[in-house]
């Protein structure tokens, strides 16, 4: 299926992307004699500094879907996108660091399913970790099926040659180095990937005129679909009603659905990103290492907003020579928008750093799935149904086994994407639903020592059955019946899908919330000898005397939410 | 941990800045939009190959520190 490539690559190109495989392929190499325990395969022996699992908690987040999603919602919401970092991000990656990593990494669980065992009981630690290794399949099979449409689309590539390729390439550096290897290529990946875009932000916007004359650019495009000039280029300002911002959301659904349930959800409970954390070399390490990752994730939109804010801009001016290739309904295809703003400003050279940070970021964010995929597979499906009494060495083995395996499922996945798309949607729709009570689950669990394991199970069904109601009974916008919601009945219409997947998350939430208080109230206690280091209450303190201020959580914290608070007042 | 990451760090982007550098020097591109007629792929593999240094200079340091720390240690002892 080779197309006309949008970008033609030189010789300077392919050098630096081969220097790239060369040097992933080299660090996993490098550290394979490092691994000798499962402990080292699964958790890097729990020896990483703050400054590595920091960055790499960052990078594993920073999949690909995060750079063209993030640039194309920068083209279509303007400035706004912001929201996903400075209210569904920061602060719950502060509230990990300060309140939940003493339980995670005090705990010694290696997992976040396994810490379920220990708060709970064996069913909710099953149920969370079957549907978090189908996740983590789907979600990376989508990823590499969108990467090599890309590269497809891009440099008339072979879809099927430039999947493999990459899958490989990451399949290798793990199997070798198990998660040390992900988190080292993480870092170099993660700096990769400021090297590459950071040229085309400051290219950009030199030449729209800087700041100033990107938001005059922008104020065209919003009054030319009906908004106040500023839609593109303020972020809170029109947040008032859902029609006066083109995200078609309020402040409410904002700041409960995206920065409460669904941030708090996702940074506080996918075992993907706190994998890193507990591989941290101490409590203190684990418990910065998210504080670490605030300050890149906090100046990130920068770099992959601002050129998707760019691309509108030049786009509606027109005469620029820049123009984004249509869909084929004929509407703008904006996942395009970072290879195209990379094939118009990077000259040879630079397009070749550019494009090794793209693919950087896809294989930051496969190896991640992989890790986490194994590490669950292996130590809470594999250990406590199939084979208990296996050697470590037989763990170690079960692990490397499984990071084939996972690589060869999410190929199949990304098959599966491209001939049955309407499957993979309703599959990722039965996981968002699974997915969006769960921070109740470890807020309660973490906090209220009354909880207990009928209570967090009963209450995790009952949010994913909220969540599918509710969808049920809901439409965005001018949707029809079907995959978008509304296959009970109708009963609700939402101004667009963004609105309708913030109450699906508030609603799961609080259906989960309150079951698991009620029905924790109704069944025993669990036994108070039990929860030492996994509740609060039952805690010891963490002393924080003799520590230097520039290591103490609480302050660091407080540190990002100043710094956070200073840029959503900058840019309202 | 095993060895520093900020090694192959260091060297991947002292190389491919230089190869940036060369390249720019050697070929003869059209100016690009925005660049305001500069070799963006000089100036940029410039500063990528001083940051590959920066991070060599750093893996060295922190080995200086910890031989010397070792040093320190066994003279106690003696």
């Amino acid at each position: 299926m080779l197309v006309n490539a949008l970008i033609h690559l030189k010789a300077i190109d392919w050098s630096i992307l081969f220097l790239y495989f060369l040097f992933v392929l080299g660090v996993g190499v490098a550290l394979k004699r490092g691994v000798r325990t499962s402990m080292d395969f699964f958790l890097s022996g729990r020896a990483m500094p703050a400054w590595i699992a920091g960055l790499a908690f960052m990078s594993a987040n920073l999949g690909a879907q995060e750079v063209i999603g993030m640039a194309a919602s920068g083209a279509k919401y303007g400035i706004a996108t912001s929201h996903f970092y400075w209210v569904g991000a920061i602060p719950a990656m502060v509230f990990l660091a300060v309140f939940m990593m003493p339980f995670y990494y005090g705990s010694r669980a290696r997992s976040v399913p396994e810490y379920l065992r220990m708060r709970f009981d064996e069913k909710t630690r099953g149920f969370n970790a079957i549907s978090f290794c189908c996740m983590t399949i789907i979600s990376s099979g989508i990823s590499m099926y969108a990467m090599g449409l890309l590269l497809n689309l891009l440099l008339g590539w072979n879809f099927n040659v430039s999947m493999w390729v990459c899958a490989g390439i990451v399949l290798l550096y793990v199997r070798l180095g198990g998660l040390t290897s992900a988190i080292y290529n993480e870092v170099l990946q993660f700096f990769l990937i400021v090297f590459g875009f950071a040229p085309l932000v400051m290219l950009g916007l030199h030449d729209v005129g800087g700041w100033a004359g990107l938001q005059a650019g922008l104020a065209h495009v919003a009054t030319s679909r009906g908004f106040a000039p500023g839609a593109w280029s303020e972020s809170w300002r029109f947040m008032g009603r859902p029609a006066a911002n083109p995200m078609g959301v309020e402040w409410f659904g904002m700041a409960m659905g995206l920065g409460f349930v669904l941030s708090f959800g996702y940074w506080c409970t996918d075992f993907l990103i706190i994998q890193r954390a507990m591989a941290a070399e101490s409590m203190s390490a684990a418990r910065r290492t998210p504080l670490v990752a605030t300050l890149p994730k906090m100046l990130f939109p920068f770099l992959v907003i601002v050129p998707g804010m760019i691309a509108i801009a030049l786009t509606q001016r027109g005469g620029s020579g820049f123009a984004l290739p249509a869909k084929l309904d004929g509407s703008p295809n904006f996942d395009l928008v970072i290879p195209m703003m990379l094939g118009h400003y990077f000259p040879n050279g630079l397009l070749g750093l550019g494009l090794t940070a793209l693919i950087a970021s896809f294989m930051s964010g496969m190896a991640g799935n992989v890790t986490a995929f194994n590490t669950v597979w292996t130590n809470d499906i594999y250990q406590p149904y199939i084979k208990s009494d296996g050697s470590d060495q037989h763990y170690l083995w079960m692990g490397r086994s499984a990071t084939v395996v996972g690589v060869v499922l999410s190929l199949g996945a990304a098959y599966l994407v491209s001939e049955f798309n309407n499957i993979m949607d309703v599959l990722q729709l039965v996981f968002a639903f699974i997915n969006a009570p769960l921070f109740a689950t470890f807020l309660l669990g973490m906090f209220w020592k009354r909880t207990n394991g009928h209570g967090a199970f009963v209450g995790l069904l009952a949010g994913t059955v909220a969540a599918a109601i509710h969808h049920g009974i809901t439409l965005p916008g001018s949707a029809a019946a079907g995959i978008k919601g509304g296959w009970l009945a109708l009963v609700h219409h939402y101004p667009s899908e963004m609105a309708q997947n913030f109450w699906t998350a508030i609603f799961a939430w609080s259906a989960c919330f309150i079951v698991t208080i009620l029905m924790s109230l109704a069944t025993a206690p669990p036994d108070r000898k039990t929860l030492a280091g996994l509740v609060y209450s039952e805690t010891p303190r963490i002393e924080s005397q003799g520590v230097r201020w520039f290591e103490q959580p609480a302050l660091l914290g407080a540190c990002a939410i100043v710094a956070v608070v200073a840029l959503n007042v900058v840019f309202w | 941990m095993q060895f520093d990451i900020r090694i192959p760090i260091g060297a991947m982007f002292s190389l491919i800045g230089a190869l940036l550098v060369i390249y720019g020097w050697w070929a003869n591109m059209p100016t690009v939009p925005g660049s305001g007629g500069l070799n963006v792929n000089a100036w940029w593999g410039g500063a990528m190959a001083l940051f590959g240094v920066g991070m060599l200079a750093l893996a060295q340091r922190a080995r200086s520190l910890r031989t010397r720390g070792r040093g320190a240690l066994t003279e106690r002892r003696a």
